[in-house]
């Protein structure tokens, strides 16, 4: 439900990973499935003399990115320092953005709580590096000591800041997901790998200040966290009790959050421009890359509705994911778009889903052996869906499952054969429908069904069952 | 000096026996030049050299190297307790190429705390003295680089000079000291102090000798954003004389506060390179009473951010059991570094914070501009082409005069400081004694014309005896 | 005093805090020199050279080992480094 006292914003971070090298060194960004502090060097382990050097590409990705989300590039951009202690830092101070960021101004297009499209604005989109990761030996509030590995540390990170403009938390997920789209259409990210894409929260009901809810890393844990929030928030409000601003964590296990004990003093981050790095003024970058983005899901979206002439709410569900709508292109080459639509967005979508299985795991050529068969009814529309899950579920190909299977669809003899039978077997109900008893033809029906082991079509099965009762003449 | 011992090891000397005998004299020294020694490394090069003699414009030199330049394997602690023990795992770029060219690393010198001082004093392994009166500095931050090269127990040295630090041990130790145009030379490797400010440059017995070590260690490095090309060719056309070369004489470093036996000494060179075939004519750099106080606000603004991280996790001093986290690091901090290096990182952290940034930080960025534009103005086509100063306002002092009075100390680098903030190149070389402790001309030049410094500077030197005396305390 | 220690995160002890304050204050007053110059119109010179757009490309450089990594580290464990606990 859109409530209209709740104020979201969120500042989501996205891992660049698609990149070979960090961002200003060149250590490698496949840290993921390695031993702890093998993908360091001197410069991203902040060594004493190390200097930092831009990623070029990283800028382009930056600039992919912005463009995406229609933000104004700035034409001269810096990085600044960030100072302050901790220990996964290990310069003690981050070289980020501040004045003069990346991309400002930008919009994103969602369905809102309504159902309606809503705009929500971005506030900036700019570069920073990543910290390392801390690992803690119990809770991070009980641990004796904490351990840290700098592997992800000095990896490309973008930061995209909303405006205050989501009213629910639905709202904050229906947002995610599309960004999400969005970045992997760029093929600047891969949001499967672990630390891709983490978020921070901002919640306050109306005329109260917000808590910030720190470091979610999917987006159902950022829709759940900001539920309970709205709940806790109204709930003191009730009891008089005045929200402060202040930082929270998420506890996933209890799906609560909780206060971090805040320091004392307030963060003071004296960022000043970073003086081993000179300013990048990119203007002229802009066509060139502009130029050479791909086609966003929304444009595809509706090209697939003009070209495919399929149904919006189709095509939506096909372009929801990358890969889904190539596989979709694929496959509408080679059989009827529409056809395939239904297929691939109503069926296909929900067997893999269910399995947790990605549309890699299926083959375009075995979709569309499948659509061909029930072109040229060689099987039945519930034969279809068995072929599709047995191949998820055990693999092999379409002509092999519905030979094993037995899900050929009866022959029109065999069916012929199976209806006289029936009606010859079935008196009672042959009687019971001449009688003027419609519903008694489905009896009937289930006979032929029986003696073809399934195989008849049903719907072919009650009209050569009817024909059969209302061609004989009575007596 | 350089040449000549090229010519000697050229017909035949023994590397070994020079690498040696240079040991010897180092460990009989009283002047605690030198940090650590790297006496195995050295005679097992010399060895090899004596061998298989290789090429290279420093081939069997051997080089001394201020502390805090990072060379693998060999300990670089600039000069500070909480570095104490620090072996890098790689070389400063500098150190590659010296390596390139075949010199010899004799090991690291002795300088104040991480390049923090004018006097070498607040070096946690103790004072260096200076080989002229033991009883006296040797000038700072690289006084055992300096203090090393006057005394025979290195034919060069490496120093860093960050608002005078290689031109005033130059001038208290009567040898040659350059500072390079910003950005000629690569600071990857170099611990920062701080980075807008510093460059590594040569320190020399003679100006030939400077002007060969930059042929090796100037140049464009990619691992330094901030490092630019530079055409080279330092010995060439060093012996053109001063024939036609235009020298200002700014008023503002002569008068009140400068040893009247300096003045004497400097106006005499003046003369001298009239002689030579020079002019001179007074000049003005207006804003240079206020160079000290945005020096040192940008200095130490940068040091705070630049040192805040050493804090004991990845390298460097670890203290008893550890309580919690920001506990555990002040307290280390506190006791790794020594007060002088304290004071200027607490008050550039003041320098940088929130409501006090705009006071000082950016006012001394904007000073530097209007001191940076005076150097330019005076150094202009039709102007002069190189400016003639006293390097110190005064010879050596007694260790332990002015280290109590950290003004005071600051102080001494009026002349120094205004060519860091301006980013030109500047020489010191000796041009004359006040009762036997020797005193420093500079010679100021136009961004990236190290060419004229050095050419004036060598006409100067061949026409004067300074550069071969010889300090009477050496043993 | 108080609050820029903790921000940089260096302690001063009690014996050294008045001496501390005191050549804090006669330094900071030096430094107010500056309030004599007009710079109101005066960029700021964060660097003193002009150079603008310097990249590095997109190629994967040998990482250091773990041990390397590691290596002047005072306390690890199993290929960590060993960081007091953060509350």
């Amino acid at each position: 439900m859109a409530e209209k006292d709740v104020i979201i914003g969120l500042e989501v971070h996205v891992q660049l990973n698609k990149l070979n090298s960090k961002l200003f060194c060149g250590c490698s960004t496949d840290y993921h499935d390695s031993p702890p502090n093998t993908h360091t060097c001197p410069v991203c382990l902040g060594l004493p003399g190390t200097l930092p050097v831009v990623n070029r590409r990283a800028v382009e990705y930056a600039i992919r990115v912005a463009l995406a989300l229609n933000c104004e590039i700035q034409g001269e951009t810096l990085f600044y320092r960030k100072n302050y202690y901790y220990p996964d830092l290990p310069k003690a101070f981050q070289i980020t953005q501040y004045d003069f960021p990346l991309g400002l101004g930008g919009h994103i297009l969602i369905r809102g709580e309504d159902g309606e499209e809503k705009n929500i604005r971005i506030t900036r989109v700019h570069m920073e590096e990543d910290p390392g990761r801390l690992v803690h030996a119990g809770t991070i509030d009980r641990a004796k000591y904490t351990m840290v590995d700098y592997n992800r540390c000095g990896m490309p990170l973008l930061e995209v800041v909303t405006e205050p403009d989501l009213r629910s938390p639905k709202e904050a997920r229906s947002f995610l997901d599309k960004l999400r789209n969005i970045l992997e259409y760029l093929e600047v990210f891969d949001g499967d790998l672990e630390g891709a894409m983490r978020i921070d929260s901002n919640i306050s009901l109306v005329g109260g200040e917000r808590a910030e809810v720190k470091n979610i890393s999917s987006h159902k844990g950022v829709e759940k966290a900001l539920a309970y929030e709205i709940t806790r928030q109204r709930s003191a409000r009730r009891r008089g009790v005045a929200q402060v601003q202040e930082t929270r964590h998420y506890d996933e296990l209890r799906g609560i959050t909780v206060t971090i004990r805040t320091k004392e003093e307030a963060h003071d981050y004296r960022y000043f421009p970073e003086p081993d790095l000179v300013p990048m003024r990119i203007a002229d970058w802009v066509p060139r890359v502009r130029a050479e983005l791909p086609e966003l899901p929304d444009a595809k979206r509706e090209r697939f509705v003009a070209e495919y002439g399929i149904a919006d709410d189709h095509a939506k569900s096909l372009t929801s994911e990358i890969r889904v709508a190539n596989f979709y292109e694929d496959v509408a080459r080679r059989s009827p778009p529409r056809l395939a639509a239904v297929w691939i967005a109503d069926v296909l979508k929900g067997e893999l889903n269910y399995r947790d299985v990605a549309v890699d795991g299926f083959r375009t050529d075995h979709m569309v052996e499948i659509l061909d068969m029930i072109g040229k009814g060689k099987i039945t529309e519930k034969g279809a869906v068995e072929v599709i899950r047995t191949i998820l579920d055990q693999g092999g190909d379409p002509a092999a499952v519905v030979a094993a299977r037995g899900l050929a669809r009866a022959e029109d003899d065999a069916v012929l054969e199976a209806v006289r039978a029936a009606v010859e077997e079935c008196g009672q109900a042959v009687a019971d429908y001449r009688a003027g008893n419609e519903k008694a033809i489905n009896f009937i029906v289930g006979m032929v069904m029986k003696k073809t082991r399934g195989r008849a079509d049903p719907g072919e099965a009650n009209r050569l069952v009817k024909e059969a009762l209302d061609g004989r003449g009575g007596a | 000096m350089l040449r000549e011992l090229k010519e000697r090891l050229g017909a035949g000397a023994s590397a070994e026996e020079m690498v040696s005998a240079l040991f010897s004299k180092i460990k009989k020294s009283k002047l605690n030049a030198y940090s650590n020694l790297s006496e195995d490394s050295a005679l097992e090069r010399a060895r090899e050299f004596d061998k298989t003699p290789w090429t290279g414009l420093l081939a069997g030199v051997p080089i001394a190297i201020k502390s805090s330049i990072s060379t693998e394997g060999i300990e670089t602690n600039c000069s500070s307790r909480i570095l104490s023990g620090y072996i890098p795992p790689y070389d400063a770029t500098v150190i590659e190429r010296l390596k390139g060219e075949g010199a010899i690393i004799v090991g690291k010198t002795n300088m104040d705390e991480f390049a923090m001082g004018t006097s070498t004093e607040t070096s946690y392994f103790g004072p260096t003295r200076n080989p002229w009166d033991l009883d006296r500095v040797p000038g700072g931050s690289s006084g055992g680089s300096a203090a090393a090269v006057a005394a025979g127990e290195a034919p060069c040295a490496l120093g860093s000079d960050t608002g005078g630090s290689i031109r005033c041990p130059a001038s208290f130790c009567g040898i040659v000291g350059l500072k390079p145009t910003y950005g000629i030379v690569s600071r990857y490797g170099l611990v920062s102090y701080a980075n807008s400010l510093e460059q590594i440059g040569p320190l020399t017995l003679s100006v030939e000798d400077a002007a060969l070590v930059m042929e090796v260690i100037a140049g464009h490095d990619p691992k330094d954003s901030t490092s630019v090309k530079s055409d080279g060719g330092y010995l060439s056309g060093l012996n053109e004389g001063v024939q036609g070369l235009v020298c200002g004489v700014p008023k503002e470093y002569f008068g009140e506060g400068v040893d009247p036996e300096v003045e004497k000494a400097v106006w005499g060179a003046i003369s001298r390179l009239e002689e030579l075939g020079a002019s001179w004519r007074e000049i003005s750099l207006p804003h240079t009473r206020y160079a000290l106080a945005a020096y040192y606000i940008i200095a130490m603004s940068e040091a705070s951010s630049n040192l805040a991280r050493f804090d004991g996790l990845r390298y460097g001093l670890r203290l008893g059991a550890d309580q919690d986290w920001h506990s555990t690091f002040s307290e280390i901090r506190a006791a790794g570094f020594g007060p002088e290096v304290k004071r200027r990182i607490l008050l550039g952290t003041y320098a940088l914070s929130a409501g006090y940034y705009g006071r000082y930080y950016l006012k001394a960025l904007k000073v530097r501009t209007l001191i940076k534009q005076d150097f330019e103005r005076a150094l202009s086509a039709g102007g002069a082409d190189v400016l003639v100063t006293p390097t110190m306002p005064f010879p050596a002092f007694k260790i332990g005069e002015r280290i109590e009075d950290p003004l005071s100390l600051y102080m001494a680098d009026v002349f120094t400081v205004p060519i860091n903030l301006a980013g030109v190149p500047a020489i010191s070389i000796p041009c004359g004694f006040a009762e036997g402790l020797p005193i420093g001309l500079q010679i100021i030049g136009r961004h990236f014309d190290e060419a004229s410094v050095l050419r004036a500077a060598r006409a100067y030197e061949e026409a004067t005896p300074y550069h071969e005396t010889v300090p009477k305390e050496v043993v | 005093m108080d609050h820029i220690s903790w921000l940089a995160s260096i302690k001063v002890a009690e014996e050294e805090r008045e001496a501390f304050v005191a050549s804090f204050n006669s330094v900071l007053d030096y430094f107010h020199q500056l309030d004599e110059l007009d710079t109101e119109d005066v960029e700021p010179t964060y660097r003193v050279v002009d150079l603008t757009n310097v990249f590095r490309e997109d190629e994967v450089r040998e990482s250091m080992s773990q041990e390397e990594s590691l290596r002047n580290a005072p306390r690890t464990e199993n290929g960590y480094f060993k960081s007091p606990r953060i509350v």
